[in-house]
């Protein structure tokens, strides 16, 4: 049984898309980054998507980068997601840990498995892990009960959309375009056919990511979307506060809209 | 390169792009497609006579290869080795890399593409990828470290004036793995319209197999080249490594030949002890970066760790997985050869042979420097070691001029 899928079935229940809100672990500090994540919480946002910094993020826009930059630069070490991970699940929030997949390989991927299922995490997003040289991961996540998120694109052919799927467990990552993440103007018209296409091959809950800033955006996700992931926006409110305070204030109005957008689902 | 030619040596990698527990794909799914179409496109140019005719008649009549295999008289006599120079230098644009970026450019087209994207470090498969895009009419954006636009000021130009966009990265540490990540951003976005034209045999799969390809004539040529001047297969091929195209594109047509020892020379920067270094293998651990499992410059959480070395060409944290599997298997060598040693090589071939050497190419010669009396005491006779000598040292003026105190630094 899927840890994550709980979010999702509540949500569901209620007539609603999930909320997800990413950031990275140890930004602006580790504590920072724990007081952020418990604010995003208060505000409404279901799962806290956490990041575990990386030295080289390909899969990540300006916003990302530079507040990975900042935790990695202040010192955070992966037990210090591990750390973040654990504070924030006590909250009573679903957890998921999105990373690439160096810094798991070296922690040991079955020591991470192991320890992200203590400290209470539901699994991983792998946005550089494909299901093709995921035997490691497969293994673990299978003996201790964690949830995989694998990346399905708009570039997926049927035949590889249809094979990552499988491999997925909790819910399924849809990219709403071709490119990295940030927030854009407009959302995607390439993400409702994705979603479409996902809903054709799994009963999964489909999250959809990359693009989505406000709460109107937000709506329009949810109007055909299990779930809607926010990255930078809410980033960028902590990266371009003066203080931790406004970064606090900025970051809690802006989940409160988006949790407000996700109940308001455009159809 | 002729279809029969095309039969690889090592049978090496699968069909996923391992070699053995190295290589693969550690990439976003939204690059599947493309790096599919790629490899579909590669495997079926290799053996289409018509692609191999082009591709032959680019390197004879546009590259000038092939390049030739020199007796170094007077170096040898320094070195107690019989040393032949594969002149890559010669090559248009000064370096093996245009074999590579022919190869791409080519198949660039066949998928029907028209925007080309590189990475660079030095400059120079920077200034190559702007020469072939200026041959096939292609659009042309180089991303480059911010750092490095400021270091190679001069090679920026050149790519400029053959039409190129230079796009500094201000990301990370702003070098060359940072402007690799950036083209990697830029290819997920664009990849309808784009093909990446990858600079060394690194990357994910089948970029490390396809770019060994198109530079694998450099060992195809050198090895008839020895048997026409010396009767005998050498006893040592040596190479500079940095990603490594120049070593595999030497190497690959000897691997099969047991007695013929292989080397690669790291840039080993301050000295490995010091931790300022490139050298992967030697310093580094097995890891992911830049969508390849291979050796890393990292820390104990998997961070990679910035690389050091006088030659920029060398400068990267990573190194190509054919060679970390080389390493593993025992068929090649790979030691460091610090800055030092390389420019006293650097210097040695200026006033020995009148050929100024890339200071990449310099740890090759430095290498056979270092390994010609152990192999002389082995053999019991003179030893012949070929070295690639990847290319020629004219962009690398400033570092040496600073370096021998010929130039005024601030200059």
């Amino acid at each position: 049984m899927s840890r994550i899928g709980v979010a999702f079935d509540k949500a569901r229940a209620d007539g609603r898309a999930v909320l997800v809100g990413c950031m990275p672990a140890g930004f602006p500090t580790v504590e920072g980054s724990i007081a952020a994540m418990k604010a995003m919480v208060d505000e409404g946002v279901d799962v806290i998507e956490v990041e575990i910094p990386y030295s080289d993020p390909v899969m990540d826009g300006p916003v990302i980068q530079k507040a990975s930059d900042i935790a990695l630069a202040g010192g955070v070490r992966t037990a210090d997601t591990l750390r973040v991970i654990e504070a924030v699940a006590a909250t009573g929030a679903q957890v998921v840990t999105m990373t690439y997949w160096n810094p798991i390989e070296q922690y040991g991927v079955d020591a991470f498995a192991r320890d992200l299922a203590a400290a209470g995490g539901t699994g991983l997003i792998t946005p550089d892990l494909i299901p093709d040289e995921a035997d490691e991961w497969l293994a673990a996540s299978e003996a201790y009960g964690l949830d995989r998120t694998f990346l399905v694109s708009p570039s997926s052919t049927d035949a590889r959309l249809r094979m990552t799927v499988e491999h997925c467990r909790g819910f399924v990552y849809a990219t709403a375009i071709m490119g990295v993440t940030g927030a854009r103007a407009q959302t995607s018209a390439a993400a409702p056919v994705l979603v479409s296409r996902v809903r054709e091959v799994t009963d999964l809950p489909v999250g959809v990511g990359l693009g989505v800033g406000t709460g109107a955006q937000a709506g329009t996700v949810a109007g055909y979307a299990d779930g809607v992931i926010v990255g930078s926006a809410l980033v960028r409110c902590v990266l371009d506060a003066p203080d931790q305070a406004a970064g606090l204030a900025a970051l809690r109005a802006l989940s409160a809209e988006l949790a407000e957008g996700v109940r308001n689902p455009a159809r | 390169m002729s279809a029969d030619a095309a039969a690889p040596a090592g049978r090496l990698p699968d069909a996923a792009g391992h070699f053995g527990r190295f290589g693969g794909r550690f990439v976003p799914e939204a690059l599947v497609a493309a790096l599919d179409e790629l490899d579909v496109a590669y495997r079926k140019a290799m053996t289409d006579e018509d692609f191999l005719a082009e591709f032959d008649a680019l390197l004879r009549d546009y590259a000038g290869t092939p390049s030739l295999l020199y007796e170094a008289r007077r170096f040898s006599a320094r070195a107690g080795a019989r040393i032949l120079l594969k002149r890559e230098d010669l090559n248009h644009t000064g370096a093996h890399k245009v074999r590579n970026v022919l190869g791409q450019a080519l198949l660039t087209k066949r998928m029907g593409k028209r925007r080309v994207i590189a990475e660079t470090g030095a400059g120079q498969h920077g200034v190559a990828t702007a020469t072939a895009a200026a041959l096939f009419d292609l659009e042309c954006v180089v991303y480059m470290g911010e750092v490095d636009t400021e270091r190679q000021a001069l090679n920026v130009a050149r790519m400029r004036m053959l039409g190129a966009t230079v796009v500094p990265v201000t990301t990370g540490s702003r070098t060359l793995k940072d402007a690799m990540n950036e083209a990697m951003r830029d290819w997920v976005a664009n990849v309808d319209t784009t093909h990446y034209l990858i600079g060394t045999a690194a990357g994910p799969h089948p970029f490390p197999e396809l770019v060994r390809d198109f530079v694998r004539g450099i060992g195809e040529e050198a090895r008839r080249q020895c048997l026409d001047l010396t009767g005998a297969l050498p006893d040592a091929v040596a190479a500079c490594v940095g990603g490594g195209s120049n070593a595999l594109g030497i190497f690959h047509a000897f691997v099969p030949d047991t007695g013929v020892r292989l080397y690669g020379f790291e840039a080993g920067g301050e000295g490995v002890e010091t931790g300022r270094h490139a050298a992967s293998i030697t310093g580094g651990r097995a890891g992911v970066l830049h969508g390849t499992r291979t050796y890393v410059l990292q820390d104990e959480d998997g961070q990679t760790i910035e690389s050091h070395s006088i030659s920029a060409g060398l400068d990267y944290p990573g190194v190509g997985p054919e060679h970390a599997w080389l390493h593993d298997s025992g068929r090649a060598t790979y030691l460091p050869v610090d800055d030092d040693e390389a420019m006293a090589a650097f210097e040695l071939l200026c006033r020995t042979e009148g050929i100024i050497p890339a200071i990449e190419s310099a740890h090759a010669l430095a290498g056979a420097l270092k390994i010609a009396p152990r192999l002389a005491a082995e053999l019991g006779r003179e030893p012949v070691i070929v070295v690639n000598l990847s290319g020629r040292g004219d962009k690398d003026v400033h570092t040496a001029g600073g370096y021998f105190g010929i130039l005024d630094k601030e200059q």
